[in-house]
């Protein structure tokens, strides 16, 4: 009805390739963000920025890491929590080093300093694949989440073992530390957010996103064709361990203020997984919907009995949690095993030729 | 100059000056090894049988035990229990093959490998639930197992041996041989390698591909039952156990995915190995290395051998 794309006429190559060719997905794309930036600020409360937004974004952010390299690339990682420790402890680091430095720069750089250390867990793949890759890349996970418990000199020996989040300020307003508000620390990571999805965006359409997915769907072959496997898998290893340093950053500075090694274990990078499959492999949309399930599914979980006038103790409702989550993951998987983005692709076509079947 | 020395010269001479603590660790890493390999002959059963690489089958270890626990517990006789936990896995088996394995059939690698995240995280909640989360005494003596330790006069030393690793390692043997008899020689056994060869030429002869798939999960959850109690009854039975299945992992990758003796001789590598660095290597970097040797070993490993020992030469064409 209204999601047509009649008379709307391409005179140009360039409009043609648009990522959004059809305008009523432009006006909508615009319509999220301007949601983001303004209604969600103008509506929601503290706990909805703080509790909901926040840590929904950061997650989405490491997803879209996970899914250029499992979803464009066709590596398995399960190092991905590893990874965001990387980054948070780094970003803890730099900005306790040099705290002069703006905070942003230091966030910037933890990506980069995650991103080497992914490049040299990334090697590997180079000799193998599938499930022996998911496996090499658990060494990466245990190896640096015991660094971050042994390697005092990383958490400046603080006794706690834990790192701290000093203040810092963009513009003399204070975006880190207790004194930041959960306001000004949604507008910082939204901006983050929104500039590094743009920038997969390009990656994954362009001729970079295309090598990888013509490695994905069959490395030997895509060889043949001249594509290096040698730059092209480090890359995008490079590019996802950028992403999840970036985001274990923010997810430090912005989101929980401090942070324990548990905070990146095993669980963490299973949880990104999940969030990947279920939003659908290969595409930053999925990234987004995967994370708004599997984040907010527990919340919801949490609070539906209370809503209902249900008493049932915390430890029952974390149990109950678990068994609907894994539920959901088996229904969503049997339902649509390519994820809630391929849902969205059929609801848009649906949309489209209605109201006739096709 | 002295780091060489004590990376390379040190700990060997440790293990001449105290030889009945090397053979001590060797059994304590043996032991460990029979243990990781039990729990990888689970995941080689139901690779080889169905293509999936099953992540559940350390919470199926842990599920199992607890079922066997918990039933205890609530004034079941022990070896009534252990029956009921038998029962319950097969109805666990029956369950995955209808709910998971039967719509999801066909579907790439990958999201068959996630459907058993989901059915980890199911039963995680389900035993909390019925069981609670707290770590359960293994009611070892009821079982009939021995308990205690036998110290043995070698080397001018004491190396003590507990009674129930021994016990470990006989059941553990046992359970392989008779797998490998039911494997070679039985109907069933034949049925699952002609499913495991190939799954469309067993259909075309008759094999029912669901049939198989309930006993090779069924097999796999006895398996699990078996690796439970012993890992129960060295410590106690926690949820913290599932953490440990994960070193099986490394195991299977020494192995080769689809070899049960591969399975063996790779947890029994792994087990000695990461007891031996830990002990001899371990304090130069500030110990708990053994959380990550494991992988480290296997990661090596897999840079000169993709394919593990016995796994069989992967051949790809375009």
């Amino acid at each position: 009805m209204f999601y047509r794309e009649v008379g709307q006429f391409k005179t140009s190559y360039a409009a043609d390739q648009a990522i959004f060719p059809i305008r009523q997905d432009r006006i909508g794309l615009a319509l999220i963000l301007a949601v983001a930036f303004i209604g969600i600020p103008l509506v929601g409360g503290e706990f909805m920025i703080a509790s909901v937004m926040i840590p929904f974004l950061v997650l989405a952010l490491a997803a879209i890491g996970l899914n250029i390299l499992i979803g464009y690339t066709g590596l398995i990682s399960l190092g991905t929590g590893a990874f965001m420790g990387v980054g948070a402890y780094a970003c803890y680091k730099l900005s306790t080093l040099f705290p002069q430095v703006n905070i942003i720069v230091w966030i910037i750089a933890s990506g980069l300093v995650s991103c080497a250390v992914g490049v040299l867990f990334g090697l590997p793949s180079l000799r193998i694949k599938g499930f022996y890759l998911a496996i090499a890349t658990l060494a990466a996970q245990f190896f640096l989440q015991w660094c971050f418990v042994r390697v005092g000199w990383l958490y400046n020996n603080n006794p706690s073992g834990a790192i701290e989040v000093p203040l810092h300020t963009l513009f003399g307003i204070p975006i880190t530390g207790a004194t930041a508000k959960p306001l000004t620390r949604y507008y910082v990571v939204l901006a983050i957010v929104v500039v590094m999805t743009w920038f997969a965006s390009n990656l994954v359409h362009g001729r970079i996103g295309r090598n990888w997915m013509a490695v994905r769907d069959m490395d030997i072959a895509a060889q043949l064709m001249g594509i290096r496997l040698l730059p092209a898998k480090l890359l995008a290893f490079a590019v996802s361990s950028f992403y999840a340093g970036v985001a274990g950053a923010l997810m430090v500075f912005l989101w929980l203020g401090a942070a324990e090694p548990e905070a990146f274990n095993i669980n963490e990078s299973f949880v990104l997984l999940f969030m990947v499959i279920i939003g659908g492999l290969g595409s930053l949309i999925g990234a987004f919907l995967g994370a708004a399930l599997i984040h907010i599914l527990p919340i919801i979980v949490r609070t539906t009995p209370g809503a209902l006038g249900l008493s049932i103790g915390s430890a029952t409702a974390e149990h109950l949690t678990y068994i609907i989550t894994g539920g959901l993951i088996l229904f969503f998987l049997i339902v649509e095993p390519h994820g809630l983005a391929r849902l969205w692709q059929i609801a848009k076509q649906k949309l489209r030729v209605w109201p006739f079947p096709y | 100059m002295g780091l060489l020395y004590q990376i390379f010269i040190d700990p060997f001479m440790q293990m001449g000056q105290a030889p009945d603590l090397l053979v001590q660790t060797l059994w304590e890493g043996l032991v460990g090894g029979v243990l990781y390999a039990l729990i990888a002959l689970g995941f080689v059963l139901i690779f080889k049988a169905s293509g999936v690489f099953n992540f559940a089958q350390g919470i199926m270890m842990v599920f199992a035990a607890l079922t066997l626990v918990g039933l205890y517990e609530k004034g079941v006789p022990a070896p009534l229990a252990l029956l009921l936990a038998i029962g319950v896995m097969y109805l666990l088996a029956l369950g995955v093959e209808r709910v998971v394995l039967r719509p999801l059939v066909n579907q790439p690698d990958i999201m068959l490998f996630m459907a058993t995240f989901g059915l980890t995280y199911i039963l995680i909640g389900a035993g909390q639930l019925v069981f609670g989360g707290d770590p359960k005494e293994m009611p070892v003596t009821a079982l009939g197992l021995p308990k205690g330790a036998i110290d043995l006069k070698i080397l001018g030393g004491l190396v003590s041996l507990q009674k129930i690793d021994i016990a470990a390692a006989i059941i553990a043997s046992i359970m392989v041989a008779g797998l490998a008899v039911f494997f070679q020689k039985t109907r069933i056994g034949r049925a699952l390698r002609a499913v495991a060869d190939d799954h469309q030429a067993a259909l075309s002869v008759g094999i029912s591909l669901n049939q198989i798939w309930v006993i090779v999960w069924f097999t796999a959850g006895i398996v699990a039952l078996a690796t439970g109690i012993m890992w129960g009854a060295r410590s106690d039975v926690s949820f913290a156990l599932q953490v440990i299945s994960l070193k099986a992992l490394p195991v299977l990758i020494l192995g080769g995915f689809t070899s049960v003796p591969g399975a063996i001789v790779g947890g029994l590598i792994i087990g000695i190995g990461e007891k031996l660095g830990e002990f001899y290597w371990g304090p130069l970097v500030g110990g708990g290395i053994e959380s990550w040797l494991a992988y480290a070993i296997a990661l090596a490993f897999l840079l000169f051998k993709p394919e593990g020992l016995f796994g069989e030469k992967i051949i790809e064409r375009i």
